[in-house]
């Protein structure tokens, strides 16, 4: 029995990664290595203005001062900064103005990956920026949405036609001197995404921007910064796959997100990058700092995240409950499989006075993966009537791979009430019994019973996304469950 | 001057989160008296009895509630309990580390304070112990642990019904009591309420159900219907609703400017 | 400015005058693992904040005084100690009063109690015990991260010695008082060796008391060995005064089938860190780590626990609990870690927390470490206040809303204080936390000091 069990998790964790190959495309690479030289290469190729380039600039000389960061727990190999590609881009004349001057070959990758850019094949819902490599390449239904007064584009785009915003909120959540990677990122990123909705304004459809890394040798930078002004709701959605490559890439991003008195942001991330093969070659290393500030009365920010992919994940997408009464929200599942490493959750930095703050991590390892939960709770002392429930359940799956949780909770406000919850466990055989009893194989048992522990995270992802998050969880963990 | 009435609620109204839940409730009750309150869920049965005894979830916005004379309404919880009201609540609570026999000590000497009489003895104390606790038949593996601490919903009933024949209330509000209960324990209970009760103890019983009244047999039954009562009748009234439902008085009973207005469209 | 280096210094002016100081009269046993420990103290230095373990405790209060004495002063009189009696006198109980960690008219034998345990000092461990502390002396005292446990073995020089030989049961708990008089402001380390062998059983009391107004800082270490189903049970009780430190590091080292189980109860003092660290070492062990703290004024009570899981099959739960008042400050820092083949491991840890004030602080930091599939473990941690509805319930019986939240306090606390296997204990431990809860100082009966 155990070991029919152990030969299924077998099979179904050894599922491949669907999203591996590799576009042929003429590619624009700047040589390896990182200087001032190159941080003003990459902007000159943006075009950037003098202010774009000195924040670079300072962001380079800050980050030469610091050290890559050893608290998390994750056996990081050495990484050679000199030994990556800062900038690559698909070659292609200049933004195309349509559809019709996108290289045939993008549009292929794109739609190979489910992510069609032609907009009548678009579901209706659904605006697209799409990232390949240093570059967006195409935005969809940017005019639609611009009729409603929102911006939706590429960075580069932003810096150059909406100067004084970029200029008022860049560095506003995540400051260039961050940490290691954020300050990495702050000095070489590349593109990403620009969005703006003004007061009032409910964005009538899911944002979404779709990274892809293409080219081999080369980081992946980019920058995203989201702002809903007052009393505006937007749901935005990030997805990446990269292919199969025996080095490691690395993907170091920043996303910020402000919301002002009353306003809404959901941020929702499927994240596949390549994860390595079986045996642990290959992979991105995906370190990626994500914050959000409730920075007016009654604002709401909700990250969803669920990690599948990349060889290491290190993230912790945050909140920071300025205004009052302002929600942050975390839901996460983060599965490791093989020898996948995931040290991830949040910090919720309760500040403003009924402040609420909910956290649901579900971390699935099996294989030889490694999956860690590190979380924090703040409540300062004006932080009257603040409130956070946190769940954090570890799901085991082999007898190899390994889950800890690591929550801080620092509590400095008597009227405060902090609740913490975790659960470490395997998949019971007594409930794989109940189902094999109503005649549910063990393998269908075993994908039910992840499926609901996974659930409510995936209830919180918009419909098209949950979908795609139950299958890519199924394939992930295939040839793992036992 | 002493008013023929234990308790006179009059145009009472409440409200939760600025929600008004009890909307305009009258209701007199003699010594001696047992009143049963019957409504469908979300009523508002619950919060009367929390507003009776003084729980903050809802806010009284108007009316009055005068106990043997005395505003209720001013009183703090505790000394609403010492004048002699006692609530067996819908839900007990589990208080862990607080042991039943120093709840009940504390619980009684405060009212014997109260009343001007000297605590317990010991020994006299653990004899009413004993001694209730064969009249409701609740186990004294129970009454060794902390304040509901792992009971099953009928022990923590059991437990309520214990409590009030220790405290000996003069007016007892039982908020479905007979819920949670096998066909025994309803017996056991039920017959305990009336052992415990003096010919001047007043009873005010809400529940679904005619079975707990079929025991407790009531002198008066209202319907409780969306904050206000909306009919009220003697024991035959239990029978018709137990046989009908409530829809007949929702038809009734509604006439409030939302359901006018929807009607129309 | 960084208090530290000062005291470092002052340590090793004490280190350097060895010869005629700590060395003089310790065994050989002992001091040949001085010199490493000391480097080792130098390397590691004091805790400081960025030490995760000490994230949230600054030891400068009490590390950064000025002692007059680096090192406890031997007591010439200890008439003082005699007439102290602990109010736990009803107590039946093996007892014996240590002063400054030192024994009571420089008689440093053993004694052997009835059933066949040993009790006594260190110093004369070492020359009766030879080959036995050998075995076990500075063997479970392994952390790689915090100096102030080689400090300890670098600069202590005597402490309790417990060893209950195969098979040997004494069922009164011993109780030891340790008691802290002078005249002047010390620092003292005391280093204590308990052995439980195969199949012995043992319960020991601690109490900690500052009988005298100086300031105090103490670093205690001590190595429990329990050996196979074999039974081991410490209580401490924590009353010492707002000028004093205390810091206790205790390494719990189980072999199979083992029992063993730690409760701190931390009524007062001024700066309490007690790290506790069970190590499961072999199959079908359990352990339990208890703690209480009652905290206000400026006082900062730390609880470390780590509950190691390195073989299979066992269980082990953390149950800690903490109420603050005024100006307390709190932390807690657990981890449960399971080993890779660790498996069909119960592991199970709670952290729950009342703050009263509004310049109280709580921080908390309940943490798994998991290597194997086969386990069951669970954490929570709460911070917050009472219980609304158990308090209207209280209310509603007619209990007066002081006496009810006194009520509920007391019931959070016995939830530590019942796992006490002991039961005259339980209740005098049950009636000192009423007292303190009521304000009223549940200090010694025949404790001078008016401290605040
Ligand atoms: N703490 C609360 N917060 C918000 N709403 C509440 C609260 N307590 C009660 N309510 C609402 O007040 C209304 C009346 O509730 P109540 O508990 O008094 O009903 P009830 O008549 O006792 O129902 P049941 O028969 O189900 O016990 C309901 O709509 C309920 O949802
Ligand atoms: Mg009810």
């Amino acid at each position: 029995m155990e070991n029919d069990q152990d030969k299924l998790l077998g099979e179904v964790t050894s599922g491949e990664y669907k999203y591996g190959f590799v576009t042929d495309i003429e590619t624009e690479v700047i040589p390896k290595g990182l200087n001032e030289d190159v941080i003003r290469v990459i902007s000159a190729k943006k075009e950037e203005p003098e202010w774009m380039l000195e924040f670079r600039l300072k962001a380079f000389r800050h980050w030469q001062t610091m050290k890559l960061p050893k608290w998390a727990h994750l056996n990081i190999p050495e990484i050679d900064f000199q030994d990556i590609i800062y900038y690559a881009a698909p070659k292609q004349k200049k933004r195309p103005d349509s559809l019709d001057d996108v290289d045939p070959e993008l549009l292929k990758t794109f739609d190979k990956l489910g992510i069609p850019l032609e907009e009548q094949k678009r579901l209706t819902g659904v605006a697209v920026d799409a990232v390949m490599d240093s570059v967006s390449v195409k935005t969809t239904f940017r005019e639609t949405l611009a009729e409603m007064g929102i911006i939706f584009c590429s960075f580069s785009e932003a810096v150059k036609e909406h100067p004084s915003l970029v200029q008022k909120y860049l560095a506003s959540v995540v400051p260039y001197t961050d940490n290691f990677f954020a300050t990495l990122n702050s000095a070489v990123f590349s593109d990403g995404s620009f969005c703006y909705i003004p007061k009032g304004v409910r964005c009538p459809m899911e944002l979404s921007t779709y990274f892809r890394i293409n080219a081999s040798n080369t980081g992946q930078f980019e920058r995203t910064l989201l702002i809903a002004d007052e009393e505006a709701y937007v749901s935005y959605l990030e997805g990446c796959t990269a292919p199969m490559r025996d080095e490691h890439q690395l993907h170091a991003a920043v996303v910020e997100i402000v919301a002002e008195r009353g306003a809404e942001v959901k941020y929702s991330t499927v994240q596949n990058w390549y994860p390595g093969d079986k045996d642990g070659k290959g992979g991105i290393f995906n370190f990626v700092t994500k914050r959000g500030i409730c920075k007016g009365d009654d604002s709401k920010i909700s990250w969803t995240q669920v990690e599948t992919g990349s060889a290491i994940t290190w993230k912790y997408p945050s909140c920071i409950l300025r205004g009052n009464n302002s929600t942050g929200e975390f839901y996460s599942v983060a599965v490791t499989n093989n020898y996948q490493q995931a040290d991830t959750g949040t910090k919720m930095i309760h500040i403003g006075r009924n402040t609420r703050s909910t956290i649901v991590s579900k971390g699935i390892s099996a294989g030889f993966g490694q999956n860690s939960y590190r979380g924090l709770v703040k409540v300062l002392g004006k932080a009257e009537g603040a409130r956070n429930f946190s769940q954090c359940d570890s799901l085991l799956l082999g007898d190899k791979c390994g889950a800890h949780t690591f929550p801080y909770i620092e509590v400095d406000n008597p009227s405060a009430i902090v609740e913490h919850e975790a659960t470490t466990s395997r998949i019971g055989e007594d409930q794989i019994f109940y189902c094999n009893q109503r005649g549910i194989s063990t393998e269908d048992a075993i994908g039910l019973i992840v499926n609901g522990y996974a659930r409510e995270v995936i209830n919180k992802l918009p419909m098209e996304f949950a979908v795609e998050a139950q299958k890519l969880l199924q394939i992930s963990l295939e040839g793992s469950v036992g | 001057m002493q008013s023929e009435f234990l308790l006179q609620i009059k145009d009472l109204k409440a409200s939760i989160d600025n929600k008004e839940i009890l909307r305009g409730l009258t209701l007199e009750v003699k010594p001696g008296e047992i009143h049963a309150i019957m409504g469908p869920n979300g009523s508002g049965k619950s919060t009367l009895a929390n507003v009776l005894t003084g729980r903050e979830i809802a806010t009284v916005t108007a009316g009055t509630v005068t106990f043997e004379g005395k505003n209720l309404l001013e009183m703090s919880p505790e000394d609403r309990a010492r004048e002699g009201i006692f609530l067996s609540f819908q839900y007990p609570i589990e208080i862990p580390g607080v042991s039943m026999v120093n709840f009940m000590k504390t619980a009684i000497n405060e009212q014997r304070k109260h009343r001007g009489l000297e605590p317990l003895s010991a020994s006299e104390f653990l004899r009413q112990m004993r001694e209730k606790k064969e009249l409701v038949e609740i186990d004294s593996a129970l009454t060794n642990r902390s304040v509901n601490e792992g009971f099953s919903g009928g022990e923590k009933k059991k437990n309520e019904i214990f409590q009030m024949a220790m405290l000996e209330p003069r007016l007892a509000l039982l908020d479905e009591t007979d819920s949670g209960l096998d066909i025994d324990a309803l017996r056991i209970v039920a017959n305990g309420v009336n052992k415990i009760r003096r010919p001047d103890t007043s009873v005010i019983v809400i529940t679904h159900y005619q079975r707990l009244l079929d025991y407790i047999v009531p002198d008066y039954v209202h319907v409780l219907y969306d904050g206000r009562i909306v009919r009220s009748g003697g024991p035959e009234l239990a029978l018709k609703l137990e046989e009908r439902g409530y829809d007949w008085i929702r038809k009734e009973a509604d006439v409030s400017e939302e359901t006018w207005t929807t009607d129309r469209k | 400015m960084d208090y530290r280096p000062e005291v470092i210094e002052r340590l090793t002016e004490l280190w350097e005058g060895r010869d005629k100081g700590i060395l003089k009269g310790s065994p050989e046993l002992y001091n040949r693992y001085r010199a490493e420990a000391f480097t080792e103290f130098l390397r590691l230095g004091i805790p400081d904040r960025k030490n995760e373990a000490y994230k949230y405790t600054n030891l400068e209060k009490s590390f950064g005084y000025r002692y007059e004495k680096y090192f406890s002063p031997r007591p010439d009189d200890f008439r003082e100690a005699e007439r102290f009696h602990c109010e736990v006198e009803d107590l039946d109980v093996w007892n014996m009063v240590l002063l400054n960690g030192f024994f009571p008219r420089g008689d440093e034998g053993l004694a052997m109690l009835p059933g066949g345990i040993w009790v006594g000092s260190m110093r004369a461990a070492a020359k009766q015990f030879p080959s036995l502390v050998e075995k076990h002396y500075n063997r479970y005292a392994q952390n790689e991260k915090d100096g102030l446990v080689p400090l300890n073995t670098a600069l202590a020089t005597d402490g309790l010695f417990l060893y209950a030989p195969k098979n040997t049961v004494y069922t009164k708990p011993i109780q030891i008082v340790n008691l802290l008089h002078t005249t002047q402001d010390i620092f003292s380390q005391d280093r204590n060796l308990v052995v439980v062998e195969e199949g012995a059983q043992m319960s020991l009391l601690v109490c900690d008391h500052a009988i005298s107004p100086q300031h105090y800082l103490t670093n205690t270490v001590t190595e429990v060995y329990v050996g196979r189903n074999a039974r081991f049970e410490i209580i401490r009780v924590q009353n010492q005064h707002n000028d004093s430190g205390k810091i206790t590091h205790t390494f719990i080292h189980q072999e199979r089938d083992s029992y063993a189980s730690s409760n701190n109860i931390t009524l007062h003092g001024g700066l309490v860190r007690n790290a506790t660290w069970h190590r499961l070492n072999g199959e079908n062990a359990e352990t339990h780590s208890y703690g209480l703290f009652l905290a206000d004024k400026h006082q900062h009570i730390a609880n470390f626990v780590k509950v190691d899981h390195a073989a299979p099959n066992c269980n082990s739960t953390q149950l800690f609990k903490g109420v603050l008042d005024e100006n307390a400050t709190g932390a807690f820092n657990g981890r449960i870690m399971v080993h890779k083949d660790a498996q069909k491991t119960n592991a199970y840890q709670s952290n729950n927390n009342i703050i009263l004030s509004d310049t109280a602080r709580m921080d908390t930091k309940p943490q798994l470490e998991i290597y194997a599939d086969d386990v069951k473990c669970s954490h929570g941690a709460t911070v917050g206040q009472l219980d609304e509805n158990a308090l209207f319930y209280l209310r509603s019986r007619g209990i007066d809303a002081r006496e009810a939240k006194l009520m509920l306090m007391f019931g959070f606390a016995h939830d530590v204080i019942k796992n006490i296997s002991i039961e005259a204990l339980r209740e005098r431990i049950d009636h000192l936390v009423l007292q303190r809860l009521r304000g009223e100082l549940s200090r010694c009966a025949s404790c001078a000091i008016q401290c605040n």
